[in-house]
């Protein structure tokens, strides 16, 4: 299936992600920060990012900015792990050039959801 | 060394209620105990002795790695020591000390085998007054017209049931201490008392 | 599909202990007066995380308690609200809260709920009586005004701006979006394609016109459109019943769903990356490969450098490789080769050494874990007490294992409240003494010659060697007479029901006492003593073990027993010399050990042990021990040698036996047994208590 990128600082978040997407076929790779997420990205190719916000070395806006300059990622959907609360930060990561978000709390189902429907 | 195989996982039962046993002998008596808490029989090998420890405790011994205390039975049960010889047999017991599981060893004349009690035939063990221990016995069985006695296991370890003869292990000088211990040939004048 | 989330929660909950410390220590750093973003930032990530991570696996008290710790951190961190001290407390105390719920939900218990909805409450009233900008989206409302006519259906016409593949977004996933709503008609509009020679293939000149067959909410619609607001012009019109024309289509031609070409991505070429001035790494304790658990005393899992792992794989690889040598060796052996057997098993005692020391290095964390209560405890009681302490630790990434960093912390507190509460003084008292009015209290760690020390200092106001004595004479634990130097009468301290404080309050004084720190200190294989110099301060310097199952020992003969001696409480053995021989009364004997006069121990006496060889003092060896700040000789037939030896307890199957701390398998496969210093002194001794202390002048 797809390759995804999984990036959030939380162990527990990531692997919950993880387990999900790799239930359902997709290969996942793990970052726990925006900067390690951008050198998994450069050195291998992904066709999908979820990404959380708020991550030190560089957080998920950032990281998806960095994304977008890179060739390889123009059109890749990139998505954010955002919370309810926040529709500043969902207009900063679309103005950063992310493709959507993922509204935290979410159940796998939901996750798979919206995976499925992005990848197509 | 034979290990028998009672199964590792099974919860020990406070009695069988007329199941198996394993038999042995002490001098012209037979005993036996619920085959169930019977986890292995070794034959006697040298155990580490371990000081202020009553008579009936021998020692422990290193049971593949597990430190085990082997209890002389007759001492234990208030019999007269007899010494060892190459039939003795040590038998390595489940017993239940308050909540917890533990290991100890037994040592026996000689294993007369396996025994299949009729539940029928199983008695409680009549008083015999005070000449003889009853704490640790409980059943009494008869099996080719002879009288077998069955103990309590979880008994054994326990600290009040002392044997009638019990007695501390002496240590090998005896000396002046406050308390009017007087020594052997009361002739060791050590300085620090021992109590 | 459904997923069980609850092999997640162990480390959600590590994970979140964790960020429950980084948020303490953060606010216990921050300086209202200046206040450090990055640092606000990192208590703000942490109950970000928390917030999520409960969210997400169900913990949803917890979720919501840390939504509003969150909205509150995250007004400080944009400047909206000064962290002043008032707030740093209430935040001190709802993190305590949430550390609380958090064991509550890990231990499958329920919370206090009356001390979370008060605190919660009043997290939210100063969240609304300051705040600015509170804004509460408002959910999309969505759906047209309830018609008469009943609603079969939408049209919408869809107008993605050019550079909506910019962000990733396909115009095609939202058709196919919508089309799993219902039946689709499409109809594309190609009008404002450009020339192809002006054709830019990452651009969409594409729009449509569309038919949604399906009675669903706006809402649901608007929905698949979330992401591209911003990207497009939308027109959503219901289309009900009675409308003219309903579902027809005006005009152009009708495109499937299906037919739609395929958008692929299009390799453009590099634009030139300008590199930010990049964030810098800013390491904080959580990026480092080795992730720890945080003091969750008890936890059954560990986490371990990789690293550890790798080293441990290799060491196991090389014995593997050796024990086949040797198996080969002893194959077809020959005498002649004799040589390379010795050889063989020196390896393999080499790899097994190696092996072991990895094993014990995993279980190694640094007393970091132990310490890290202090700053608040010391923050919190000195307040407390109304008294002004600073707190230095020096040591803490001082490695010991895991299972002697769950038992020490204990006896730590208690030394430490100890410290604040009697030795350091008022601020008042303090100037009067010519001291700085902030007292100290240092928390120190090394490794010293294989064993760990442990030290609690304090600038306080020291030990009164009168006052100790005076109440142990009066406990009667001392006879009024007794001559002690300072050093025995500091160790009085230990002794049960001791306790000085003229009014036990509930800091240190109640039950927990200092015998039971030494005994505690004596159960992990250690000892602690006190250093005090009345009027300036006081120390208790603990040691410990390096880890617990494994004991350095000396080995000895006692007739044919073989007994173990720690090496830990070994100063020195001796061949006795008669000069070195001293009696008292002409009966009690004592060995002269430079200044010392110590009491002799016949180990066959004490133990009972026949066939012993050594008889007088001369003839045996003395082995010079420390336990408890006694010391003493012990006489025994012969030294046999010094070895690392495995302890296995006595007490799994049979019971605890005064004078012996354990049991160890020697290599011919008989046990041995360990000695308990202070056991065997008390042994040996008439009584139990110091009133007869025959110990040295």
């Amino acid at each position: 299936m797809a390759n995804i990128l999984a990036v959030d600082d939380s162990a527990s978040m990531r692997q919950m992600v993880a387990f999900t997407l790799k239930g359902a076929g997709h290969r996942v790779i793990e970052a726990s920060d925006g900067l390690e997420a951008l050198d998994f990205a450069k050195s291998q190719g992904v066709n999908l990012v979820i990404t959380d916000v708020n991550m030190p070395n560089m957080d998920g806006i950032s990281l998806i900015r960095e994304l977008r300059c890179l060739s390889a990622y123009r059109f890749t959907p990139l998505l954010m792990l955002t919370t309810e609360s926040s529709p500043d930060k969902k207009r900063r990561g679309k103005a950063a050039g992310a493709t959507g978000w993922i509204v935290k709390p979410f159940n796998p189902q939901q996750l798979l959801n919206t995976v499925t429907k992005v990848l197509g | 060394m034979s290990e028998l195989s009672s199964s590792p996982n099974s919860t020990p039962l406070p009695d069988s209620g007329g199941g198996e046993y394993m038999a042995f002998t002490l001098g012209a008596e037979e005993y036996g105990v619920d085959i169930l808490r019977v986890r292995e029989i070794r034959g006697w090998e040298a155990v580490t002795r371990i000081p202020n420890t009553p008579s009936y405790v021998k020692g422990v011994l290193n049971l593949r790695g597990r430190i085990v205390p082997v209890f002389d039975l007759r001492l234990r049960l208030g019999m007269p020591f007899r010494a060892y010889e190459k039939e003795t047999v040590v038998i390595i017991l489940r017993v239940l000390n308050g909540k917890m599981e533990k290991e100890i060893g037994v040592a026996v004349d000689k294993v007369s085998g396996v025994l299949n009690a009729d539940p029928e035939e199983i008695q409680l063990t009549p008083d015999f007054g005070v000449r003889l221990r009853t704490d640790f016995i409980n059943r009494l069985v008869t099996a080719n017209d002879k009288m077998v006695m069955l103990l309590d296991v979880d008994k054994l370890l326990c600290v009040s049931s002392l044997g009638l003869n019990a007695e501390y292990s002496a240590p090998a000088a005896k000396f002046d201490t406050k308390q009017n211990e007087t020594g052997a040939d009361g002739s060791e004048t050590q300085p620090a008392g021992y109590r | 599909m459904a997923i069980d989330l609850s092999q997640f929660h162990q480390v959600f909950f590590e994970e979140s202990f964790e960020g429950v410390g980084v948020m303490e220590s953060g606010l216990l750093d921050m300086d209202p007066g200046a206040v450090d973003a990055e640092q606000i930032n990192t208590i703000f990530r942490a109950a970000h995380s928390i917030k999520g991570g409960s969210g997400t696996f169900g913990f949803n008290d917890i979720a919501a308690f840390t939504h509003v710790l969150e909205s509150l951190l995250d007004q400080m961190r944009e400047g909206r609200r000064q962290p002043t001290s008032e707030v740093r407390t209430v935040l001190l105390r709802s993190v305590d809260v949430l550390r609380d719920m958090l064991k509550a939900a890990s231990g499958g218990s329920s919370p206090d709920d009356e001390s979370v909805k008060h605190l919660q409450q009043e997290l939210e009233e100063i969240l609304s009586n300051r705040e600015r900008a509170a804004e509460t989206e408002k959910s999309d409302t969505g759906p047209a005004d309830p018609d008469t006519h009943e609603l079969i259906g939408w049209h919408l016409v869809f107008c993605p701006l050019p550079n909506i593949m910019r962000t990733g977004n396909d115009p095609l996933r939202i058709l196919r979006e919508l089309a799993s709503l219902g039946e689709l008609d499409v109809r594309g509009d190609i009008s404002q394609l450009p020339r192809f020679e002006h054709f830019n293939p990452e651009e969409c000149h594409l729009s449509w016109d569309l038919r949604l067959h399906a009675s669903v909410e706006q809402s649901r619609i608007s929905e698949i459109f979330d992401w591209v607001e911003d990207e497009c012009d939308l027109v959503i019109l219901p289309i009900h019943a009675g409308d003219p024309a309903p579902l027809e289509t005006t005009g152009q031609s009708l495109v499937p769903v299906a037919a739609l070409p395929e958008l692929s991505s299009v390799k453009a070429a590099d634009p030139p990356v300008d590199r930010r001035a990049g964030n810098e790494r800013r390491r904080t304790d959580r990026r480092t490969g080795e992730r720890r658990t945080q003091g969750v005393v008890g936890s059954g899992s560990i986490r371990v450098d990789t690293r550890k792992i790798d080293n441990l794989m290799n060491m196991v690889g090389e014995l593997i490789i050796t024990q086949s040598m040797l198996s080969l060796l002893g194959e077809n052996f020959k005498i002649e080769q004799v040589e390379r057997l010795k050889d063989g098993l020196d390896e393999m005692a080499r790899h097994t050494r190696e092996l072991q020391e990895s094993v014990m290095q995993i279980r190694m964390l640094p007393i970091s874990f132990a310490f890290n209560r202090f700053p608040r405890l010391v923050h919190d009681l000195g307040a407390q007490l109304g008294k002004q302490v600073e707190l230095k630790m020096t040591g803490e990434s001082t490695e010991l294992d895991k299972s002697v960093i769950e038992k020490i912390g204990d006896p730590l507190v208690h030394l430490v409240r100890n410290s604040l509460d009697h030795g350091i003084e008022t601020p008042a008292d303090r100037l009067e003494a010519g001291k700085p009015e902030v007292g100290r209290i240092e928390l120190r760690a090394c490794h010293k010659s294989g064993t760990i020390v442990i030290e609690v200092r304090d600038d306080g106001r020291g030990l009164d060697p009168e006052l100790i004595l005076g109440k142990a004479v009066e406990k009667g634990l001392v006879d009024a007479e007794a001559k002690l130097s300072h050093q025995q009468v500091y160790e009085l301290v230990f002794q049960a029901g001791f306790s000085t404080a003229e009014n036990v309050n509930d800091v240190s004084g109640r039950g927990v006492g200092m015998d039971v720190v030494r005994r505690n200190i004596n159960e992990l294989g250690g000892s602690i003593e006190i250093e005090s110099v009345p009027g300036r301060g006081s120390a208790f310097i603990i040691r410990l073990p390096l880890t617990l199952a494994i004991l350095d020992a000396q080995t000895v003969y006692v007739g044919e027993e073989v007994y173990i001696i720690p090496l830990l409480s070994i100063i020195e053995s001796v061949q006795v010399k008669p000069d070195m021989i001293n009696l008292v009364a002409g009966r009690a004997e004592t060995y002269k050990l430079r200044n010392e006069y110590l009491p002799v121990i016949r180990l066959y006496e004490v133990f009972g042990v026949e066939g012993y060889k050594a008889r007088a003092l001369t003839e045996g060896i003395l082995v010079i021990v420390e336990g408890e700040g006694r010391r003493c000789g012990i006489l025994v037939d012969e030294l046999i040698g010094q070895q690392q030896v495995v302890i296995k307890s006595l007490e799994a199957n049979y019971e605890r036996v005064e004078g012996v701390s354990g049991a160890t398998i020697l290599g011919n496969g008989l046990v041995a047994l360990i000695l308990d210093i202070p056991g065997v002194m008390r042994l040996a001794n008439t009584s139990l208590e110091p009133r007869t202390l025959q110990w040295s002048a």
